[in-house]
This record gives structure tokens, sequence and C-alpha cells, in this order.
């Protein structure tokens, strides 16, 4: 599990996150959901050691994140930002097969190429893999950051809105994914969803971010409600059914 | 099988073509100058020889040495400030270089070459660390503004080493550091620029390193690459090829930015496949500059950094006017 305790971090003296003290679990998928600028995402900065934090500690399972090394973290965690433009032009492959630069610096071996092709076929690159990074859409692109943060073959995988960009068959697969990652080779995944209808559907855990301090979290069944949601939000958010699946709506 | 051997093809032909092309340059360039030189004196003419061995030879590494080491330095610069506009004349490098020349031209002139080279070469990663400083303020949705900033940031450089050149009567020197050119070299001359094709293979030791980088800080950091050492590497490597340039043949402006962008538009920027092409189509294209400088006002000489400077300024435009969706 990874553990946050007390963690205070601002930006030229204004505080974007507040005394954060939380339990992400090892072996689920934890949503990481709130409005816009609660500071999700700046969360998941600070937990994959990308920026320095004032004060506070964040450990995975008992290891101190902030004490250890870049190569180090890479063998453990994962993690794919909102920010993929990237200058220079890659081919799909290769930059699927940099996420097992951690394991072999450059030199891949048999298994790395198996877990690169297996990496692009589970997320639908294959027919793209000799195209350059700069020539494929935003959702193409998208899968191929998550592909190669899949190739990592890490214990943690850490999301910023993966679903963005991604059509409703490629976002339905990714979800699909990372559910199979976690049930049958018991990784664990952190991501943050901006569509509720995602989280209710495929988290098991949920961590509600506002205003930069935690505004409940625990087990989806047990703390996603209409009255949790609706204020989280400040927007009528009704539990439903559809078609045996649980719903909601918030749209109109 | 067969699909294979297609994709090998097709994958080593760039390397293929890059290494013909440079084999049949270096040849002709071995034969064209003021002195005749042919290929049957050669066999019963004693000068002949000498000519080769003293000049012609020298000449043509150096030209091969500088092209090369520029490129790959643009190449470099480029992945580093994920930038495709940039070169090390670009950012301030080249002029931060010939401020330090002058300094130590001016306080220890009897300093050895490699003294010199030193104090350029610190200077020039000065230049370039500032410059790195002043990109980090930029908006990164505005890539032409990089390219401006550094224009603007050389030009303040370059003004400052006039104004002390002009002060300490050294305008001659700062004409010769600007202006690449080959007539002067000759065999115990040009060997400096070794160091600096060395330094290209050592970049080429860490190419996947650089590529990664390209990436951006934030993938390199979730791939545990050391981005910060990465950077220190890229950047010193760019200073100390710069410095070495400007000291034995002088500043060759474009090299750095044409050659990897014509490269990257074909193979991309997985250094690992793309730096030797880039070495060789930047080696390949200063001789080329150099040699029809030698013809094209026979017997007289135009500098290859002038011939280079109208092809480069030409090429420039185009991938200006033709870029797309990416900077």
């Amino acid at each position: 599990m990874i553990k946050v305790s007390e963690l205070t971090y601002s930006i030229a003296g204004t505080p974007i996150l507040h005394d954060i003290n939380v339990t992400l679990p090892a072996g689920r998928i934890t949503a990481l959901i709130g409005p816009n600028g609660a500071g999700k995402s700046t969360l998941l900065h600070l937990i994959s050691q990308q920026i320095p934090f004032d004060r506070g500690r964040i450990t995975m399972g008992g290891l101190d994140l902030a004490k250890t090394t870049a190569p180090a973290r890479a063998l453990k965690m994962a993690v794919v930002g909102q920010q993929l433009g990237v200058a220079s032009r890659i081919r799909i492959r290769d930059l699927v097969g940099f996420g097992r630069w951690p394991y072999n610096h450059g030199r891949p071996t048999p298994k790395d190429q198996e877990k690169i092709s297996e990496a692009l076929s589970h997320f639908d690159l294959i027919g793209l893999q000799d195209r350059f990074l700069d020539e494929v859409s935003g959702g193409q692109r998208q899968r191929a950051f998550i592909a190669m943060a899949s190739a990592q073959d890490t214990d943690w995988l850490l999301l910023d809105e993966p679903l963005n960009n991604l059509d409703l068959h490629h976002a339905r697969c990714l979800m699909t994914q990372l559910r199979e990652k976690v049930d049958r080779e018991g990784k664990s995944v952190v991501i943050v969803l901006h569509d509720l209808n995602y989280a209710i559907s495929w988290a098991d855990h949920v961590v509600a971010l506002d205003k930069g301090s935690i505004a409940f979290e625990g087990p989806l069944t047990e703390v996603a409600t209409t009255d949790s949601l609706s204020a989280l939000y400040r927007t009528p958010v009704v539990f439903g059914d559809l078609a045996g699946k649980p719903f909601v709506q918030y749209h109109r | 099988m067969a699909d294979g051997r297609v994709r090998h093809w097709r994958a080593a032909h760039p390397y293929i073509a890059t290494g013909v092309g440079l084999i049949l340059l270096a040849g002709l360039s071995l034969f064209i100058g003021v002195g005749q030189l042919s290929f049957a004196a050669l066999r019963d003419d004693p000068q002949a020889l000498q000519l080769l061995i003293i000049s012609r030879m020298p000449r043509t590494l150096a030209a091969l040495l500088t092209g090369a080491s520029m490129a790959v330095a643009g190449l470099i610069l480029q992945l580093l400030v994920r930038n495709r506009f940039v070169e090390p004349a670009t950012t301030g490098t080249s002029e931060a270089a010939m401020l330090g020349l002058l300094a130590v031209t001016i306080w220890a002139p009897s300093w050895p070459i490699l003294g010199k080279m030193g104090i350029a070469a610190g200077a020039a990663l000065m230049g370039t660390v500032g410059f790195l400083a002043l990109t980090r303020r930029l908006p990164p949705e505005q890539p032409l503004l990089i390219p401006l900033v550094g224009l603007i940031y050389g030009g303040i450089l370059g003004a400052a080493a006039t104004f002390i050149a002009f002060q300490a009567d050294l305008i001659q020197y700062l004409a010769i550091w600007m202006n690449g050119e080959f007539s002067g070299v000759l065999a115990g001359r040009y060997e400096l620029l070794w160091l600096a094709g060395g330094l290209t293979l050592l970049a080429y030791l860490a190419a996947d390193q650089f590529t990664v980088a390209g990436l951006g800080r934030a993938t390199s950091l979730t791939l545990g690459l050391r981005y910060g050492q990465v950077l220190a590497l890229g950047v010193v490597t760019v200073a100390l090829v710069s410095a070495l340039v400007i000291v034995t043949v002088g500043m060759l402006p474009f090299i750095g930015l044409v050659v990897p962008n014509i490269v990257s538009r074909i193979m991309g920027d997985n250094l690992r496949e793309s730096l030797p092409v880039v070495a060789g189509l930047g080696a390949g294209l200063v001789l080329l500059s150099d040699m029809i400088g030698r013809i094209v006002r026979y017997p007289y000489e135009v500098p290859a950094g002038t011939i280079f400077g109208i092809f480069g300024a030409v090429l420039f435009l185009r991938m200006l006017l033709g870029r797309r969706s990416h900077a």
C-alpha cells in the first residue's frame, strides 16, 4: 500500500494540498475524484516524486519514497501524466519499448520483446507500431504512453486522467485491462477519473479530494453515495440502476 | 523471413548511403585545390605525396570531424531543450565561447591552445546553462519563442564580445572565430578536432539516454533515467564541441540546426538509429561546402561556413515553412 501522511504542498504561498492523510490499498483500483483544481494531479505528482514537497511523508510498503532513487522507483511504479506533448519523433514500438528501460537500459532481451508486443496488442497498437508519435492522433498517442507504462510491468500504475482523449471503445478496453492487471496479476492502480460512471463501474476504492483536502475516502460501495457525491461536486448526483448495473445521472 | 530481410535492408540503407557518399566525397576532396595533385603524380612525385599528407588529408579530416561533431551537438541540444530550432549558434553557446577566448587572449596570450580551448569550453558551458535557465521561464506552448530568445541572448553576448574585441584591438580574431573555414588547416593544426570526434563517439554510447531525455523530464523520471546527469552530460558535450570547433576552424552555423532536422524527418529521433546518419550527413555536407568553396572562385577560396550558410538558410526556411503540427 501507499501511505501518505501529513502531506502539505503549496505553490508560491498558495496551498494546493493541505495535511493529507490517506492510504491507497494494494491490489485494488483506486479512483481519485474531485472537482477541477482539487489537487488530484498534484497528489499523483507528489506520490511519483516528480515534484518535491514541503512537509509530509509518502511511503510504499514502509519504504520512504522521497529517499529512493529514480531508477529504483521506476521498478516499482509507472506513471502516465496528462501532458504528453512530445517534440521528438519516436516510433510507437520504440516508445513502448522504453517501458522496459528500467530493466534493460537499452539492451532488450527476448523477454522484453515479448512484454512490448503484449502491451502493443493489449492497447490495440500493433497496426500503428511503425508510425511516429507526431503522426498519430491524441488518443492514439495517449494509448501508446499507457502501453509503455504497462510494459514497465510495475506493482503500481498511476494514471492521470487517462480517459481524456479516448473514444468509448478504447476507454472501456483500458479499464478492462486495468481490472485484469489488478485481479489476475495482483497489481495496484491509482487513476484520476472525471466521469463518475467509470469510477463506480470499475473502481474498488475511492479517494475524493476537494480544495486540497480529503473530502471522503474508503471502499467504493461504502463511501460513494448520492449525498457524498452531490456535496463533492456541488451538483445533484442521482444513483440509479441501468440494466442491473449501478449508474449515476448528473447530466441534467 | 523474407519480410525480415526487407526490413533489415530498409534499416541498413541510410547507413550504406551515408557511408558510400562520405567515401566518394573524401576521395574527391583529396584532389581538389590550388596545388595540382593527380593520382598519377602520387606514384613518382614525392612532393605530391607531401601535399597530400600535410594539407589535403588534414583538411578533409578536419571538415569531416567538424561537420559530424557540430551536427551531433545540434541534435543533442535539440533533444535536451525539446525544441527543433536550436543549435549552438542560436543558444549563446558559441558567443560565450568567443567571450572566453577573448578573455584568455587578452590576459594570458601565451597559454597553450589546449588551455585556451578549456577556457572557451568553460565559457560556452556557462553560456549554455544561462540559455537553459532562460528557456525554463518560457511558455512551452510557444515553441518559436525559444530560438528567438536564444538569438537575442546570443546577440547580446556577441555584442559584448565585439565591444571588448574593439577596445582591445582584437576584431580580427573575432572575425576568424566567427567564420568557419578550412584553408588554414595543415597537419599539426587541426588535431584538437579529433577530441570533438571522440566526444561524438561518447555521445553515441549514451544515445538511448538522450532519446529518453528527449521525451521530457516527467517521462524520463518515471522510466528511472537520471535526468540531471544526462542533461549535464549533454550540455558539457555541446559546450566542448563548440569550443573545439571555434578554436580550430571557427564557427559553422546552421549545421547543427539543419542536419538533425533532415534526418529526423526521415528516420525519427531514436538516436541509436539516427545518430550515425546525423554525424555522417553533417560530415558530408561540411566537406561538400568546403570543396565547393575551393572550386567556385578558383584559385581563390570561399569559406566553407559561407557556402553552408547559403544552403543552410534555404533549407532552414523550407523547414520553417513546411512545418505542420509539430515544432
